[in-house]
């Protein structure tokens, strides 16, 4: 078992996906390395085994997206929707990631060493980011189930319509979207924070951040409102 | 869907390899815009008395084979004054000596079917239906000098795909504007536009935010709040990347809908929809890469 590695300005993002969806699974390769990525879409997506992938570069769109079981290291940047509807594993991004990362994660953890743009995490469905950076705005958007630590800042709207999804921030806030509310921290919480910050390799005080969950207000609906949430 | 490219050289060496730095970038952009292509780029100004009109025949029946020698001839004969032109196939650069509205006006008189593509002292403007591959190989793309440069690879979607709605779109002088996204209320900055005088060319919701744009500098605002009134006046999604006589200017609208991907180094600022744009250019891998933030304005000047 050794390193296997896939030069993509020599080889299609295909062929190496094939590689991880109908070879790795067989355990051929300890760990798979992907060099000039440049920017390419779909890297590494649909893993179904617990292989490593280091893509030694920029990633496009879409990359390490519906991962189970699998790693996958980004030593760069990520496109738009980076680990997008993960169930388990692990994606983790060296560099900033743009719009929507860890869009409707299932499972599993997103880490994003620098800032990640607009609606990351948006519609979680159960799985954990941790942003070294900030976040843009609508992030955490009809988030369901999950956690994020923001280290940073959050943009605009964050966590509009949250359902159970739990948000902690470090940083300023712009604006809470609608039904998201400040709550005091807990133990538990702390005992959360510290987890994740752990398992993403940051240092950083879990006390120091804020609690970001739902009003429930949302949840059912109130003629009396009159539209106003 | 549609491609951005945008780039910028810092050192007078490569002002000679510009366009040979870019052409990969556009053709990178295929995928996000394969039915046209277009690109401005600004270089050393003609003289102080003298202005550049790019020019297109694809439109017209001659097309091509139009005599663009007999066109300079001709219209030096009748307007008096000294006219050159850098011909090759359907698209023409003509200097004159004389003010650009006397010249756009012979034109539209006796050459109705002349499309101009753009006019100043540093803009010289190409676009065409094709596969950015095929544009940049039909007009010699790899070839062009100069400071700084606006390209674009469109995938339509808010108007027929023809020549002339291709982008870069230009308004006034030395301006040029592309876009990546649809704004939704094009018809609303018309009405607000035409009754002032200005004049559209096409159906396309590029066009309006172009003009828009142009006429607020033509007012007298500065770039930055020409784009600040942008922000307030155009509605819809957007990446734009706009081309003046010195500067790069790059604005996101607040949803950020609409990718774009900065690389800065000690020579060059280059811009693109997505990484796999600036994947080739030299060390790259040293370059300062970031992505623009949604209402943010960066002006980056030669």
């Amino acid at each position: 078992m050794e390193n296997l590695t896939f030069n993509l300005s020599e080889t299609p993002v295909s062929a190496l996906n094939r590689y991880l969806h109908h070879e790795a699974p067989k355990g051929a390769a300890r760990k798979i390395l992907v060099t000039h990525p440049d920017g390419a879409h779909n890297i590494a997506v649909g893993l179904d085994c617990p292989v490593e992938v280091e893509i030694q570069g920029h990633a496009g769109y879409y990359a390490g997206g519906m991962n189970k079981h699998g790693k996958v290291v980004i030593k760069g940047s990520a496109g738009t929707g980076v680990g997008e509807n993960m169930m388990s594993g692990v994606v983790h991004v060296r560099g900033f990631a743009s719009n929507g990362a860890g869009a409707s994660a299932h499972g599993g953890l997103l880490i994003i060493d620098g800032d990640a743009g607009l609606r990351c995490g948006i519609s979680l469905k159960g799985g954990d980011i941790v942003v070294g950076g900030s976040v843009g705005s609508f992030s955490a958007f009809m988030a369901q189930a999950g956690r994020m630590v923001i280290c940073g800042d959050a943009g605009d709207a964050l966590g509009d319509s949250l359902y159970e999804a739990v948000l902690y921030v470090k940083g300023n806030i712009k604006s809470l979207g609608a039904d998201a509310r400040i709550e005091p921290l807990t133990e538990a919480d702390i005992a959360a924070i510290a987890h994740l910050l752990q398992q993403a390799g940051l240092d950083h005080d879990p006390k120091d951040f804020k609690r970001v969950a739902s009003k429930r207000e949302l949840y059912h609906w109130n003629a009396d409102a009159n539209q106003e949430y | 869907m549609c491609g951005i490219v945008g780039l910028l050289v810092k050192k007078p060496a490569l002002r000679e390899r510009l366009g040979e730095m870019m052409v990969p970038m556009l053709i990178g952009m295929t995928e996000r815009g394969p039915d046209s292509a277009g690109l401005a780029v600004f270089g050393a100004p003609v003289g102080e008395h003298e202005r550049k009109i790019s020019l297109y025949s694809g439109l017209m029946a001659d097309g091509a084979r139009f005599n663009w020698q007999d066109m300079a001839r001709e219209l030096g004969a009748r307007l008096g004054v000294a006219a050159r032109v850098a011909a090759s196939g359907n698209h023409a650069i003509l200097t004159t000596a004389i003010d650009a509205e006397t010249v756009k006006r012979w034109l539209a008189e006796q050459y109705p079917g002349l499309f101009i593509l753009s006019t100043g002292k540093s803009i010289d403007l190409y676009k065409d239906i094709g596969t950015p591959a095929e544009v940049a190989n039909r007009y010699g793309f790899d070839k062009l000098k100069g400071t700084h440069l606006v390209g674009h690879t469109r995938m339509a979607t808010e108007s027929a795909v023809t020549p002339d709605r291709a982008h870069p779109f230009t308004a006034g002088e030395d301006f040029c504007l592309v876009h990546n996204g649809s704004l939704s209320n094009p018809y609303g900055i018309r009405r607000k536009l035409e009754p002032r005088g200005i004049h559209f060319e096409t159906d396309n919701d590029t066009e309006a935010a172009c003009r828009f744009l142009e006429w607020r500098l033509r007012e007298g605002d500065t770039l930055e709040d020409a784009l600040k009134k942008g922000f307030e006046e155009l509605d819809g999604f957007y990446t734009f990347l706009m081309g003046t006589g010195d500067a790069l200017a790059l604005i996101r609208d607040p949803f950020a809908c609409k990718p774009a991907v900065v690389a800065e180094t000690d020579d060059y600022v280059a811009i693109a929809s997505e990484f796999r744009s600036l994947a080739h250019l030299p060390d790259i891998e040293n370059a300062h890469v970031f992505e623009p933030a949604p209402e943010e304005m960066y002006v980056w000047k030669i």
